[in-house]
């Protein structure tokens, strides 16, 4: 009873092919996009924007680029966080080369140059497949971690070796910088989360998305109908890059202000962003969502239960969500590999047909 | 003989040292690989959590001392006690035999016929758990490793006096090798000797290469699978402990021992994932690879620290040509 | 035989038309092992073309070169009346050819409907750019490519498993799915390997009237490896035989079926 489907019929392909075919998931959307818009913005605070709106959005965009690649592609990459990191250091060149330019621009031009850069770096798919790849994507991770460690013009020379953000603001509004106001970060963020979901949601939806899937589901099959597998591939890896450059690029200029990038952008990141896509649902943009929520929420969650009530060391507590995290990602893997977007549908499935199963 | 030759010499001879650890690492996976397909990214974490039990077994640590302490208000943190090496790798090798019973048992036994990408991210999940129980077991401060009661007790010292006087005599340049790298160089070998005598003539190792031909006729023989997997996960752990004791005596047992591990992964790629001399020989080569290249380029041309990436970049490059690794053979798609 | 050009009618009333492909001395070896040895033969427009032979006598290698996932060392590819040079196997499908496959390879992770779209793959062509924003281009070909294929799956009949995940499907349906998709491109020459292979009756008698249904409404020329020969000889125009990987026979079902070194072939024959 909570779905009523009866008398809810597309007549046309085009209502067939919208994203949500149903009535009800379509005003439940509309509703938790009026709330992120309308009202949010009106409550929030400096604790929430920090601790999870800012975070769980910025990383929502980077789960969503990985997706297209894991997901979707069934390219495995562990490079997210060096990729994350070009978004940031092009962000920053750009940020101190043009002051005068909008910040969306700048979230846009390093998201582009991270496309370009993955595309770079997705060249070998076309012929290492699998863990293969997997592995030689931690090359660049490590090498381009190393890269805007070493190389001083990245850090514009700065004594520290780190990158800080200069004030910005989009529209006279202040958004970078360290006086900014909660709600002005947060809806700039969420501008781009939203466009990202809908975008990559277009993507996936359309020839594109099927080549890719195709690619992922039977490579040798896939190129013998018709699908360029390096084209393919490769659009895959531009558009993964391109969200996780802006992502990063948020993350560096909005969230974080200050960035030293072995200790942000490490191979850590690339495997939370990675466990993120796992939990949430690996070819999902809901997934994505859900998984970022839930891997930023959970440390939150920790600190407040071990730490603030029960009064346990941080580094105990931390440990903790190690053998939380690495646990559940075996249970989601075992029990449940397509992860919360798949529970959501079971559970949305059982809603539907609910009292009346049979 | 020149300046700049006899330190790049000494440069290789070092390299060739480092490349004797990483294809110790390196043959933890092939064991595994081997036997069940499983690419296991956790091998690492194992040297880690290896070590880590060893040395907390040796000083007597009360395990998980701080979570009791945490949560039942106590302060226990040693038995009192000191544990004799020899007894405390015993333990530690019971306890890594445990632990190849417990991921068989919970984790890869749910996970069988899965996609091979799958089980790698399992394995991720793994790498994490451990090493948080690892943490939450014995405490996450830098701990150093010695596996002899006194210096130089079970080293023998000064052969790399020996090897230095004698070279200075013969090239006018002695050569300096760390101690702790021949000891390490030795133990390999004696190490993969004795693994491949093991796979070649016992009733066992029969069966593990029975198995990494093909599950299904080895099964059909009568090869117990599950009693394979956990066979080659406690060799798996046994090597992991082996490499941790020797990185961990060198550089102390902390997280970054994890990920100098992470280095058998390029070696592997390099030399193929089901080929134990591919592992070695491979190993060898990133290890000579690296340092050579951080001697003549990295350092004087780029900044330096190059060793951080160069594995990688030459395995990517090199896979680009040759998919299939060194000692891999052509694979023929067929649809 | 007929002139290569010109169109001729059967004897039950088909316009068989002229040769589209053409395959001259081709030779394909793996290592040392010769899959096929020089065997030239064409496919006319409009029939149905079987190529027939035991097992491992280079069928499935000989649908693969054609298809351009094998390269053979030797001889030459004519299609549409040019020389078809050295290309992808996308590209191959590019210029109209579709394919199924023995050992079905349907994308398990999409649905049945999925699965028919990306048979279209090759008629879609809006760029990145504009697919981004969805409304215009990118939905109206959509649209257009979504029609092409609900005809194609309302024709042979899998309209109520439209949305159903292929991985839930029974085999004879993968199979058919599988030919949907390779209908949906529309092609010139549709490439059939052992469409009925593991079939029970009742399912081979579907898939060949759905064959001769393509045939004849679309007029599909259709080259098809099989086992049975029963139904290949009710099903085909023409029937090549091949044997250790050369050819022994081509010709009408008849002429076929009175060869001698076919006979041999297939029966056996005494060594003595």
């Amino acid at each position: 009873m909570f779905y009523r489907e009866a008398g809810d019929f597309n007549t046309s392909y085009a209502e067939d092919q919208q994203t949500f075919p149903i009535k009800f998931d379509r005003y439940r959307y509309y509703v938790v996009l009026f709330i992120a818009i309308f009202v949010v913005p009106f409550i929030i605070n400096d604790y929430w924007a920090n601790s999870f709106l800012l975070p769980f959005l910025i990383y929502a965009i980077a789960a969503i680029g990985l997706n297209i690649l894991v997901g979707y592609c069934g390219q495995v990459s562990l490079g997210t966080g060096g990729f994350m990191a070009v978004g940031a250091y092009a962000c920053y060149k750009l940020m101190t080369a043009m002051p005068d330019v909008s910040m969306f621009i700048h979230v846009l031009l390093a998201g582009l140059i991270t496309a370009a850069v993955g595309v770079l770096f997705g060249l070998p798919s076309l012929r290492i497949k699998g863990f293969y790849l997997a592995v030689a994507t931690l090359a660049a991770q490590f090498f381009l971690v190393w890269l805007f460690n070493r190389v001083p013009w990245f850090y514009n020379y700065s004594a520290s070796g780190q990158i800080n953000a200069p004030e910005r603001d989009t529209f006279g509004i202040l958004i970078t910088g360290p006086n900014t106001e909660a709600w002005a970060t947060y809806m700039f963020c969420l501008i781009f989360t939203i466009a990202s979901a809908l975008v990559a949601r277009n993507l996936t939806r359309g020839s594109v998305g099927r080549k890719w899937m195709a690619i992922r589901d039977m490579d040798i099959a896939a190129e013998i109908i018709g699908v360029n597998p390096l084209r393919a591939k490769l659009t895959a890896f531009a558009v993964s890059s391109f969200f996780i450059g802006i992502s990063g690029a948020l993350f560096f200029s909005i969230y974080l202000g200050a960035v030293e990038v072995g200790e942000v952008f490490g191979i850590t990141k690339s495997f939370l962003v990675l466990f993120m896509i796992i939990i949430g649902g690996l070819g999902s943009i809901f997934g994505s969502f859900a998984g970022a929520a839930f891997l930023v929420l959970l440390p939150v969650l920790l600190k407040i239960v071990g730490v603030d009530w029960l009064g346990w060391p941080t580094d105990i507590v931390a440990h903790l969500q190690l053998v939380i995290v690495g646990g559940l990602i075996v249970v989601f893997l075992i029990a449940e590999p397509h992860g919360l977007a798949q529970l959501w549908r079971v559970a949305k499935e059982k809603l539907r047909l609910w009292p009346f199963p049979h | 003989m020149p300046e700049q030759l006899a330190f790049t010499i000494e440069v290789f001879l070092n390299g060739l040292m480092a490349g004797v650890l990483y294809a110790l690492v390196a043959l933890g996976f092939v064991l595994i690989y081997k036997a069940s397909g499983i690419f296991n990214y956790a091998q690492g974490v194992m040297a880690l959590f290896a070590a880590m039990t060893l040395v907390g077994i040796q000083n007597g640590q009360v395990p998980f001392s701080h979570l009791i302490n945490a949560i039942l208000g106590t302060d226990v943190h040693h038995f009192g006690w000191h544990v004799h090496s020899a007894i405390a790798i015993v333990f530690t090798v019971a306890v890594m035999v445990l632990l190849a019973v417990c991921v068989q048992r919970f984790v890869f036994r749910h996970l069988v016929g899965q996609e091979p990408i799958i089980l790698f991210m399992a394995t991720i999940g793994l790498a994490y758990f451990l090493e948080g129980v690892a943490d939450l077991m014995w405490g996450s401060e830098i701990k150093s490793l010695n596996v002899c009661a006194t210096e130089g007790a079970c080293l023998p010292q000064g052969l790399n006096m020996w090897i230095d006087e004698t070279t200075y005599n013969a090239f006018g340049y002695g050569f300096f090798i760390d101690n702790l790298d021949i000891v390490a160089s030795i133990v390999a070998i004696i190490l993969v000797v004795g693994l491949v005598m093991f796979a070649q003539y016992t009733k066992q190792g029969r069966a593990m290469r029975a198995v990494a031909d093909d599950h299904q006729a080895a099964l059909s023989v009568g090869v117990s699978l599950n009693f394979i997997w956990i066979l080659v996960w406690s060799l798996a752990g046994f090597v992991a402990l082996v490499a941790g004791i020797m990185w961990g005596a060198k550089s102390g047992v902390q997280f970054s021992l994890s990920l100098i591990a992470l280095k058998a992964l390029p070696v592997l790629m390099l030399g193929g994932f089901t080929s134990i001399p591919g592992a070695i020989v491979g190993g060898l080569i990133i290890g000579v690879g690296e340092k050579l290249f951080e001697f003549l380029i990295g350092a004087p041309f780029l900044g330096g620290a190059t060793e951080n990436w160069f594995a990688y970049m030459l395995a990517l490059l090199f896979l680009v040509f040759r998919p299939q690794g060194l000692f891999g053979e052509k694979i023929i798609e067929r649809v | 035989m007929n002139a290569t050009a010109e169109s001729y009618t059967t004897e039950d009333g088909r316009t068989i038309g002229p040769v589209v492909m053409e395959m001259k001395n081709i030779t394909l070896r793996f290592g040392g092992v010769e899959a096929i040895k020089d065997i030239s033969f064409d496919i006319r427009e409009g029939e149905i073309r079987a190529i027939i032979g035991p097992n491992g006598a280079g069928k499935s290698s000989m649908l693969n070169v054609i298809s351009g996932f094998y390269v053979p060392q030797e001889g030459e590819v004519w299609y549409k009346g040019s020389r078809r040079p050295s290309m992808r196997p996308y590209q191959v499908a590019e210029q109209g050819i579709a394919r199924t496959f023995q050992n079905i390879a349907l994308f398990e992770g999409m649905s049945v409907l999925d699965n028919v779209m990306t048979g279209r793959l090759t008629h879609m062509n809006t760029g990145l750019f504009a697919q981004s924003f969805w409304k215009g281009k990118a939905e109206q070909e959509e649209i257009a490519n979504r029609e092409v294929a609900e005809k194609i799956i309302d024709f042979l009949e899998i309209q109520a498993i439209r949305k159903t995940p292929v991985s839930r499907l029974s085999y004879g349906l993968k199979k058919r799915v599988e030919l949907a998709r390779a209908l949906a491109a529309e092609p010139s020459i549709l490439l059939l390997d052992e469409p009925m292979a593991g079939m029970n009756v009742e399912e081979k008698e579907d898939m060949s009237r759905f064959i001769l249904d393509v045939n004849d409404e679309f007029g599909t020329t259709i080259a098809l490896i099989e086992h049975d020969m029963g139904v290949v000889m009710d099903l085909s125009d023409r029937v090549v035989v091949m044997d250790y990987g050369k050819k022994i026979g081509d010709g009408t079902p008849d002429d076929v079926r009175n060869n001698q070194d076919v006979i041999d072939a297939y029966l056996g024959v005494a060594h003595d």
